[in-house]
């Protein structure tokens, strides 16, 4: 097998003593405004509340960048930052520390988390402004940013899932925000189970690959084994756990790897990339049930990224997350948790490289997924539930690009898509919001009249996500559909399938004409034509005023946001026009130590697919334009008259809710049932049964303690008072009575004498 | 040996002297009555001690056993006949059939 990792030697860690901060403040504003935030609120007003997130949110950022600028002062392969607090878990050659590491993709994340985290948290002081649980929205929101920051930053398997599962929860409490409406609290529920689902996946991979590296430990003679890079002519060997016997082998003792199942990710890293240790190739070899066991390890693992990031058949949650508040939609839903099964893919490219199999399925996975969230997206009438199912299209390319081998193209994906989907959402919200909390874009447009910043920020994310070159997700997206298109090595099931980067590349096509449809559909019947609202919520008149442009906290981020979705493209033109290689892919090279193989095409190939991808979201937005600019044309409506039927199928999002509810849903109560008719019945009975026995036991013991028992202790008392009545007689009170006695008794032992002798 | 005394003819005194008494306490229901009896067997006791230190033993310690006897004798009849006239006092008779009070 043609192996598909780089030679590369361990990698050196830099101790950093403040990255801890990075996710401590935000974990202290959680903290300070979930205990006392009530009262201050209260007391101070909601202002202390937000600024006590807010200066959380910016000191993270800020320590951040101080750790970036540290960061681009090392030279590349030493671009690994890392803070060890304490040892949390110490069992035989498994350490598990609370540890934080920062490589060049973490390091991203934690920018992006952090960064538009702020803007974020800048953006909910205006949209919650009239909201009673202020404090609690701020608390929710930072303790979701330090859980955030857990999953990105976390060095080994165990913070980082620590984080994984806080952001599930955060989710589920700010999907959930307004709990006493019964629908939204389903909403949250219905995210944290099906979120379950996946890190269940996620949870038998990590142990499947724990076990893994287990067996391959113990396939290894002598034991625990170190290996030890040799400084003298690049001579690699293997020593089996010696001491360093000389002083150039101490000098680089930072630099040894055990080989062993392990946590950490730069342990597992450094021993299957290093080729020498040989874990690779034992992995690559490893078989369960027949099966290869890194594709079953890789296809689990995704699983888990499944659930997080809402891939088919896991994707039901996130439309309904919708419920939440929209920055919440916004922040966590579409620019950072979602994306986490990207990162995760990206974090374990090694891994993730050397099965095919597992690439192909995250690839096609990916791709289904984001033509079905593009199919859906066309028909909604909700302005949010059009970006939420965008937002699960755009996931889908990020995996297609991690699935791809494209790492660095699917988390550049991933952070263009957080600027410009954030910029989307927040504008949504700031409509919203101006609509009076009304959602169905039919009784929106026109408002480009009213508020003229929410609108020219929505077009540029629009154009931004549509995929014009002069906006930042052509870059991403034309780079992930040029290494589908390129690539040659993905498998299905084992079966090697190179026909598989070509379908996959048509679907992302089709996807992006979709993509761009739907978007400027949205910005068409949101922003032109007539407004068709007038009336606030709930059919009571409007507050005597129509639409107006939303407060400057507001309007400040739409800005910031769409200016960075513009210009985010600059650190990703493709090396075709540069002719050197992307600032991005450049930086984030040290943490994606795998590399596919790719055909080389000739250049002017991959300038034809670009226009093809500009002309494929040009021919989007023209569709959009001519069917819904100003309202106007009444061809949408003649269309869902003559479509009606694949209208309300896809409408209704394939019925996959209702396929869940008669099977996933039904099955469990079906069996629940059965569950509790064997409680009720064979359980119950079993205890009855032990019950009665016990019973009878008891009855038993009680006669026995009745009549024996007591009736022997009553013998003898009875016997005695009748001994005693009898006995009374003899002392009649006369002496001579007693005499008689005597003398009776006299003659008796007189008597005696006689007769024994 | 007709006229001459053996022990026995003094065991056979002091053996009627006890039995004498006995019949005595025995028989009679007067509280002084039984306590003549009693002095009665105890000098039926008295004959035999003095009777067996002179034939068997030798000696004086029979005699002065008799003679401890006797004296514990009129202390007997001392305190025995104290308790009778308290008694008396009480109940006013002596009749040891009526005195039974402590009976139930």
């Amino acid at each position: 097998m043609e192996h598909a990792l780089q030679h590369l030697g361990p990698l050196a860690v830099i101790p950093v003593s403040f990255l801890w901060l990075i996710p401590f403040f935000p974990l202290l504003g959680a903290i300070i405004n979930t205990t006392c935030g009530w009262w201050l609120q209260r007391r101070f007003g909601k202002a202390v509340n937000h600024s006590i997130a807010v200066a959380a949110m910016v000191l993270s950022f800020a320590v951040g960048c101080v750790a970036f600028a540290k960061m681009l002062g090392l030279p590349g392969e030493e671009r690994f930052l890392q803070n060890t607090l304490w040892t949390v878990l110490a069992a035989g050659p498994v350490h598990v520390d609370l540890a934080f590491a920062l490589d060049p993709l973490g390091m991203m994340m934690v920018l992006v988390v952090t960064g538009i985290g702020t803007l974020i948290h800048i953006f909910s002081i205006g949209y919650m402004a009239e909201e009673p649980a202020y404090w609690r929205f701020f608390a929710y929101l930072n303790l979701f940013i330090f859980s955030m920051l857990l999953l990105v930053m976390g060095d080994n398997f165990v913070v980082m899932f620590f984080g994984w599962e806080g952001v599930g929860l955060c989710s589920y409490l700010l999907i959930a925000f307004w709990y006493t409406d019964p629908a939204k609290a389903a909403a949250g529920m219905k995210a944290f189970v099906v979120n379950r689902f996946g890190d269940f996946g996620f949870i038998l991979g990590l142990f499947l690959l724990f076990w893994g590296l287990g067996g391959a430990w113990h396939e290894l003679p002598g034991g625990k084994l170190t290996y030890r890079p040799m400084v003298t002519g690049q001579q690699m060997r293997i020593f089996s756990g010696m001491p360093a016997t000389n002083s150039e082998m101490a000098a680089r003792a930072e630099l040894v790897i055990d080989i062993g199942p392990t946590l950490n990710f730069r342990q597992l890293r450094d021993q299957v990339v290093v080729r020498a240790t040989g874990v690779a190739e034992r992995l690559s070899h490893q078989k369960l049930f027949g099966f290869a066991l890194l594709a079953i390890v890789g296809i689990l693992l995704f699983v888990g990224a499944m659930g997080k990031s809402a891939q088919l058949p896991l994707s039901v949650w996130l439309p309904d997350a919708m419920a939440g508040p929209t920055p919440v939609s916004a922040l966590i839903h579409a620019a950072t948790m979602v994306t986490a099964g990207v990162y995760m893919v990206a974090r374990l490219n090694f891994i993730f490289a050397l099965s095919p199999t597992a690439m192909g399925w995250v690839a096609l996975v990916g791709a289904l997924t984001a033509l079905f969230g593009a199919s859906i997206g066309f028909f909604q009438y909700d302005i949010k539930k059009v970006l939420a199912y965008s937002t699960v299209s755009q996931l889908g390319f990020m995996f297609i690009g991690v699935g791809v081998g494209a790492y660095w193209a699917g988390a550049y994906h991933l952070l263009t898509h957080a600027f410009f989907k954030a910029a989307l959402f927040l504008g949504s919200g700031s409509v919203i919001l101006a609509c009076h909390h009304e959602q169905d874009m039919r009784k929106m447009g026109g408002l480009g009249k009213f508020m003229p910043i929410t609108q020219k920020t929505y077009l540029w994310a629009c154009i931004a996500i549509a995929g014009f070159p002069i906006a930042s997700g052509f870059y991403s997206k034309d780079e992930i559909l040029w290494k589908a298109f390129s690539q040659e090595h993905l498998a299905l099931l084992g079966m090697p399938a190179a026909w598989l980067g070509s379908l996959i590349y048509c679907i992302g096509i089709v996807t992006a004409t979709g993509t761009a449809f739907y978007m400027f559909r949205s910005y068409y019947m949101t922003f032109t034509g007539e407004y068709r609202g007038g009336h606030g919520h709930d059919g009571a008149p409007a507050h005597g005023h129509g639409p107006k442009e939303s407060p400057l906290s507001i309007t400040s981020v739409l800005v910031v946001l769409a200016s960075g979705a513009v210009l985010a493209s600059l650190i990703g033109l493709p090396a075709s026009w540069t002719h050197r290689p992307p600032i991005l892919e450049h930086f984030l090279e040290p943490s994606l130590p795998a590399t596919v193989a790719f055909v080389e095409y000739p250049h002017w190939m991959e300038w034809l697919l670009q226009i093809v991808g500009v002309s494929a979201g040009a021919i989007g937005w023209l569709f959009a334009r001519l069917l819904y600019l100003n309202g106007k044309s009444p061809v949408p409506a003649q269309l869902l008259l003559r479509w009606k039927r694949p209208w309300t199928v896809v409408y209704n999002k394939y019925y996959l809710d209702e396929i869940y509810q008669a099977t996933v849903v039904r099955g469990s109560l079906v069996f629940a049932r059965i569950l509790s008719w064997i409680d009720s019945r064979l359980v119950d009975g079993v205890v009855n049964l032990a019950g009665a026995v016990t019973r009878l036991f008891a009855n038993l013991d009680g006669a026995i303690d009745t009549y024996l028992v007591d009736g022997a202790v009553n013998l003898l008392a009875s016997s005695t008072i009748a001994a005693g009545r009898g006995l009374r007689r003899v002392q009649t009170g006369r002496i001579q009575t007693y005499l008689y006695g005597a003398l009776a008794g006299a003659l008796v032992v007189v008597l005696l004498n006689f007769l024994i002798k | 040996m007709m006229g001459h005394l053996s022990l026995s003819h003094f065991l056979v005194v002091g053996g009627l002297l006890f039995c004498f008494g006995l019949m005595t306490v025995l028989t009679r229901r007067n509280a002084v009555a039984m306590l003549m009896g009693i002095e009665l067997i105890l000098n039926g006791a008295n004959v035999n001690l003095v009777a067996f230190n002179h034939y068997v033993a030798g000696g004086l310690s029979g005699q002065i056993f008799a003679l401890f006897v006797i004296v514990l004798a009129a202390a007997e009849a001392a305190v025995g006949l104290a308790i009778i006239l308290a008694i008396y006092q009480m109940i006013r008779s002596i009749d040891t059939a009526k005195i039974a009070s402590m009976r139930r």
